[in-house]
């Protein structure tokens, strides 16, 4: 039943927005659809994005990996490499502080009124894809596959049972959060 | 329970919880992690597709993120939809140009603030394509998987966000 719900293309479109509204919902009501909080956060003055970010990986990773355990999901890890996701990730993180927003929180700033997030957020996001869709060719040769790791996770890398990493994970990323907590950060 | 939908901000725990629990639906019914950055390239492909036509399709880019509505656009436009309403019930939503930390160190310019977001916009764009994702897709659907390249990801969009801000406001703006 579910293979089928997958392939339904129309339905599809329906579950994905849907989803979004939720994600927008949750995003806007945890503060980070706002440049003060994101900005706060990389300044180290406001911990909100951490919180919030730390809250959703400990709750999805216990239900999306017993859903795997109980066989109704599959995972689909992203591949990953030296030249592509440490260079990238680090252009990423000199554009989430010039812009005070992410892709995702971009879209939600938008939906709460904020015109930097319309105007320049999303129209220098459409230019900088497209500016990545062009070097993408001479980027694929060069640079995208230098240190390759391939789409690995960590249960698959130290070949363990995934529960022997997730439950320990789960009890330091919550013990992490009411340490933030209670020093007041 | 009602009231807690006019609340302006809930705990981030709440929120991210609530994240957490939405992601499992994502894998359950439509067998695909929460991101958001594809929807950009595939907008952008579109916008190209007016001007140049179907030569646009020929970038081996656009091959692989073909330029039309997919899942993720729908819900990209979804999230917008989503803080419009949370806003609007809880009384926030409101025109804002400038943001007020950035106003403190920058001032009140409108073409000054629309200059960096739209220069930060930039490079968000191409980085998160370099990456092959972004706060969504590596930093919460991507560590909860235990991916190895998200994790990897996650480090780096915030060293690389927490280097550049303390430059922005500690050495330019001081």
């Amino acid at each position: 039943m579910l293979k089928s719900l997958h392939e339904n293309k129309k339905i599809q479109l329906i579950i994905g927005l849907i989803i979004g509204i939720f994600f927008g919902f949750f995003l806007q009501k945890g503060g980070v659809t706002n440049y003060n909080i994101i900005i706060g956060q990389l300044l180290l003055t406001d911990f909100t994005v951490f919180k919030v970010m730390l809250s959703a990986v400990i709750v999805g990773m216990l239900g999306v990996y017993l859903l795997r355990s109980l066989g109704y999901a599959q995972l689909h890890p992203k591949p990953g490499s030296l030249g592509a996701t440490v260079i990238g990730g680090l252009i990423f993180g000199a554009g989430f502080a010039v812009l005070g927003y992410c892709p995702g929180t971009v879209a939600g700033a938008v939906g709460q009124g904020f015109l930097d997030a319309l105007l320049g957020g999303i129209i220098g996001m459409l230019i900088g894809a497209g500016l990545f869709a062009s070097m993408y060719p001479k980027l694929q040769k060069k640079i995208l596959h230098k240190g390759y790791f391939g789409e690995v996770t960590f249960p698959e890398l130290l070949k363990v049972n995934p529960w022997v990493i997730i439950i320990p994970l789960a009890i330091v990323l919550t013990a992490l959060l009411f340490w933030m907590e209670n020093i007041g950060l | 329970m009602l009231e807690l939908l006019y609340l302006e901000q809930w705990s981030p725990y709440i929120a991210g919880a609530g994240i957490g629990v939405l992601s499992w639906f994502a894998f359950l019914l439509s067998d695909k992690p929460i991101g958001c950055s594809t929807a950009f390239t595939r907008t952008s492909g579109m916008i190209e597709h007016i001007f140049r036509g179907s030569k646009v399709d020929e970038k081996p880019y656009y091959k692989k993120f073909t330029p039309t509505i997919d899942w993720e656009w729908m819900l990209v436009l979804g999230v917008i939809i989503g803080a419009f309403v949370s806003s609007m019930i809880s009384g926030v939503f409101q025109l804002q140009w400038v943001p007020s930390t950035w106003a403190a160190s920058f001032g009140n310019s409108y073409s000054l603030r629309w200059i960096a977001a739209l220069i930060g916009g930039i490079l968000l764009g191409i980085g998160s394509r370099w990456a092959g994702g972004c706060t969504s897709g590596h930093g919460i659907s991507g560590t909860l998987q235990l991916a190895a390249s998200s994790w990897v990801a996650f480090i780096c969009f915030f060293a690389g966000g927490v280097a550049a801000a303390y430059f922005i406001f500690n050495i330019l703006g001081s």
